[in-house]
């Protein structure tokens, strides 16, 4: 509890400054010569799909601690974050399908790429819903946990998906510059900087969250304490 | 320089970022209302001092 009292606000801080400063560099930066304008999508696009995926993996990581070692503060860190993660899933795909209609012509194309971010959104709702749907928190838990941890086979269809199939959508961007197909700069400092603000934010309001959980569990407790008295 | 003017792409671009603004937005109330309720009936029920 000390640790995100500390922490969530000096996250929030770094994070208002990378946004601030990404943003500024991002609609300062010049027109690309393919993309024109469109390109500054990507500097909100990607980093949600990287938030999204990492959200995942923290999911996928608590789930675990709590399915082998029964941690119940594993547990609450995997309600609290479910929908920080559907949040920022539905951010990449609504700021993806917004590049899509000028850059593609279309906002949505059943490929690899599009339908298994759609099917990351479905297991963070179906995992939200699950929880919901059952009354005991240890049960709810651990089946969560279950869906939580087959799902994780997701992820690197994610990453993978562009190049096992083709898409429309392009290969990852790369910030490594012996690479033909590397950022330049003036994208790439932007982009960078907004994909710390984005984890910046998912960490703080993961935090908060948390102790949020640890708050209530410990009301109920104290409800179910009194009813016995 | 900054430039606003988004010319033919502009209802994508902001779109995308009204979208964003949106979704974040929400984020963070939800998360800050919801950690205020939760401190507040933790007060009334003098629970607050004990893990604070």
């Amino acid at each position: 509890m000390t640790f995100s009292r500390i922490a969530a606000p000096v996250l929030g801080v770094a994070t208002a400054v990378a946004m601030a400063v990404g943003l500024w560099l991002g609609f300062t930066a010049p027109e690309d010569v393919l993309h024109g304008d469109t390109v500054r999508i990507m500097f909100i696009h990607v980093p949600a799909a990287w938030t999204a995926m990492f959200a995942y993996l923290c999911l996928a990581i608590a789930s675990l601690l709590n399915l082998v070692f029964r941690q119940a503060l594993a547990d609450l860190a995997a309600r609290a974050l479910a929908p920080l993660g559907a949040g920022f899933t539905a951010l990449a795909l609504i700021t993806g399908s917004l590049w899509g209609r000028p850059t593609w012509g279309t906002w949505w194309e059943w490929d690899g790429r599009m339908t298994s971010v759609l099917v990351l959104l479905l297991l963070y709702l179906g995992y939200i819903a699950l929880r919901a749907s059952i009354d005991d928190e240890a049960r709810a838990g651990r089946a969560g946990a279950i869906l939580a941890m087959v799902g994780i086979v997701n992820l690197p269809i994610i990453h993978w998906s562009v190049y096992w199939w083709n898409s429309l959508h392009q290969g990852s961007s790369t910030f490594e510059a012996d690479k033909g197909d590397a950022l330049p700069a003036a994208y790439g400092i932007p982009l960078a900087l907004m994909g710390l603000a984005y984890l910046g934010l998912f960490g703080a309001l993961w935090l908060v969250r948390i102790r949020t959980e640890v708050r209530r569990r410990r009301l109920r407790a104290a409800a179910l304490r009194a009813a016995e008295d | 320089m900054l430039d606003l003017d988004f010319g033919a792409y502009a209802p994508f671009v902001i779109g995308a970022y009204a979208a964003t603004a949106v979704v974040l937005g929400w984020m963070v109330v939800d998360t800050i209302l919801a950690a205020h309720r939760c401190r507040l009936e933790a007060r009334d029920k003098g629970l607050e001092d004990d893990w604070a």
